[in-house]
């Protein structure tokens, strides 16, 4: 660690300051007394009170979350189907084909995977609204689920469903029983990934969107137009602060698991 | 009580017609696209028979395993089991349990739940569950070990949950796949034993797919040598050592030497084969091939005496070389001796007295020798 040089310092500085900057003064400025954004009056929680009581911004806060939480409950499920076939059966033709489909809504522009939802819908005669935007958000996190658990899957030993079927174990009961248990955390991790792409989309949820669902990230971008408010600067610390929360857990949990493991194991050969 | 070394060594129900196979693979072929892992291949298998396939990796043995097992089908030829055919039902439905290679324990649960997993899907009640793992515990001495999961346990400790796992449900059949392969020298020589006398203990019949010959041979009461999908010969470890019928089995068990030659002279279940340079050899043998046929011999390196000086019966069975190479195992040294027209012939012999001083030095000329009935006429 003896590299400490002036450049290497320099390279952490800009780095981190691109990264974070922006940040640390959103959540500086929501806490300032004054109406004005830039300029700094005093500390001051009011906002957060009054964000309490702006009922179109909760009920906004309350659409997102209901979407976010079926749209990727049911993408968590399709995603992991759709990996799962994708991994399994690999002598099937036109294989390559259709992994590669899986990945390319990760490459396509929101504007168009938008765009096309909304064409679909219209043509179909769906009514736009809380349900073509968790449909739409199905769409485009499911894949991102096929990634995460497909990559798990590569790595998994088939030999314990095979062990499972030798010693009894129908085929559904092995998946439950064996499978998910054992690829369980990434498929936690997929349905994580997709609750937070789906909870600050706003490209896609504004070309699906119908009246009366107005997710969140819509409700900001409206609001900012309108000139931005030390309010919207609360809400969005409180979105970082979930967001970082939920990230730290993740991986404080994935380190000591992986620590205890390491642990277990040495004491087991040490014997 | 009969000792177990009686019991075995009147174990032969292959050589009486009137006994049934307990597991008959007739005429199966399995192809994967163009190739073909086992081509038309039968076996019978008896009730309480430790069954060994040995062969080089891709020879079919994995393969025949595993459609044993259910988790591949023949492409042709059926599998009967107690007298039942075993096509169209699945792993689950069959009465066999298989030990895989990688042990393929459960990561999540503990050894008990593991050892209890396949009794639970026959529905057994818990208290009988209970008891049986604890048979089971017993037997493979994991006691202590019950709550432990699978990455807290040593690698001997993981075969032998593995183990106990594939016997909890006594299973008629218990298929082994490569069962000590990741385990050193050490151990796996001791689980050797150990699998056998479980065996004998619990009466199972066990088909054990291994690349080890000396694991074959010290465990099976027979053993098929596989190649390219075919059985070569199958036999007890000391027909295939002592009567390997063919040029394969004789170099691919233990180590031989080999003398090519013609046929000069057929009396009396002796032949006499010219294998050149004025080294005629003279071999018991039951077949009679016609004079001017091509033969060879094989003789194991320890069926060759060394010595100074020539045998009486030289140069019949006898020839002279100079010693090439010495290699010292302990037990015994091996002799890498070069014939006067380049053949190098090898020689074994045991140490059986503490050597103060080697009995043969590099370069030295010596004559090897060896009996009437020594080796083996190959016919290919």
């Amino acid at each position: 660690m003896g590299n400490w040089s002036r450049f290497n310092i320099a390279s952490i500085v800009l780095g981190f300051g691109f990264l974070y900057l922006p940040i640390v003064l959103l959540v500086v400025f929501s806490f300032n007394e004054s109406k004005l954004v830039t300029v700094w009056a005093g500390f001051s929680t009011k906002w957060y009170t009054q964000l309490w009581h702006n009922q179109a911004l909760l009920d906004a806060a309350w659409v997102t979350i209901r979407v976010a939480l079926i749209s990727a409950t049911c993408a968590t499920v399709l995603g992991t189907l759709a990996a799962l076939a994708l991994v399994r059966y690999t002598r099937f033709r036109g294989r390559m084909l259709f992994s590669g489909m899986v990945y390319a809504p990760l490459v396509m522009p929101e504007v168009i995977t938008g765009l096309s939802l909304l064409l679909l819908f219209v043509a179909i005669g769906l009514d736009r609204g809380f349900w073509t935007i968790t449909l739409a958000h199905i769409t485009f996190t499911m894949c991102f689920v096929a990634v995460v658990v497909q990559s798990r899957l590569l790595s998994f030993d088939q030999s314990i469903e095979e062990a499972a079927q030798d010693l009894g174990a129908t085929p559904v009961r092995t998946f439950f029983a064996i499978t998910l248990p054992v690829i369980a955390p990434a498929v936690f991790s997929g349905w994580v990934l997709a609750f937070t792409l789906s909870l600050d989309d706003l490209v896609i949820s504004s070309f699906t969107t119908g009246p009366g669902a107005t997710t969140l990230p819509m409700k900001i971008y409206s609001q900012v137009r309108l000139g931005v408010t030390p309010e919207i600067n609360a809400i969005c610390t409180i979105l970082i602060g979930i967001v970082a929360i939920g990230v730290i857990v993740a991986s404080v949990v994935t380190k000591q698991r992986e620590a205890q493991r390491e642990k277990d194991e040495r004491a087991a050969f040490a014997q | 009580m009969k000792s177990l070394g009686s019991i075995r060594r009147s174990f032969a129900p292959w050589a009486d017609p009137a006994s049934k196979p307990f597991i008959s693979v007739r005429n199966v072929t399995k192809r994967f696209g163009d190739f073909t892992a086992v081509d038309d291949l039968s076996l019978d298998i008896y009730t309480r028979e430790f069954f060994a396939l040995l062969g080089a990796s891709g020879c079919g043995k994995s393969t025949l395993l595993r459609m044993l097992a259910g988790f591949e089908q023949p492409t042709s030829g059926e599998i009967i089991l107690d007298g039942q055919s075993l096509a169209g039902i699945p792993p689950y439905r069959r009465p066999v349990n298989m030990m895989f290679q990688s042990y393929a324990l459960f990561p999540h649960m503990t050894v008990e739940t593991n050892i209890a997993f396949g009794l639970k899907q026959d529905g057994m009640p818990k208290a009988d569950i209970a008891e049986r793992v604890g048979q089971m515990l017993k037997l493979v001495k994991l006691e202590k070990f019950a709550k432990r999961k699978p990455h807290q346990l040593s690698g001997g400790q993981r075969q032998r949950v593995a183990l106990a796992r594939s016997l909890a449900k006594r299973p008629k059949v218990l298929l082994l796949d490569e069962p000590l392969g990741a385990l050193d020298k050490k151990l796996r020589e001791e689980t050797q034993f150990e699998l056998m006398d479980l065996q004998q203990e619990l009466g199972l019949t066990f088909v054990v797919v291994t690349h080890d010959q000396e694991e074959a041979m010290t465990m099976a009461d027979r053993i098929a040598v596989m190649s390219h999908g075919k059985v070569v010969q199958v036999a007890t470890p000391a027909e295939i050592y002592e009567a390997p019928n063919s040029r394969f089995v004789a170099d691919f068990i233990g180590d031989v030497n080999i003398f090519d030659g013609t046929v000069s002279a057929a009396e009396n279940g002796y032949l006499r084969i010219e294998t050149g340079n004025g080294f005629p050899v003279r071999m018991a043998s039951p077949d009679r091939p016609a004079v001017g046929a091509k033969a060879a011999v094989a003789i194991r390196p320890e069926k060759i005496r060394v010595s100074r000086q020539a045998p009486a019966h030289a140069p019949v069975n006898a020839v002279e070389g100079e010693i090439w190479d010495i290699g010292y195992l302990g037990d015994m040294t091996v002799f890498h001796i070069r014939l006067k027209d380049g053949r190098v012939v090898k020689a074994s012999l045991l140490n059986a007295v503490r050597a103060v001083e080697d009995p043969f030095g590099y370069d030295q000329q010596v004559w090897i020798s060896f009996g009437e009935d020594a080796g083996v006429v190959l016919k290919d």
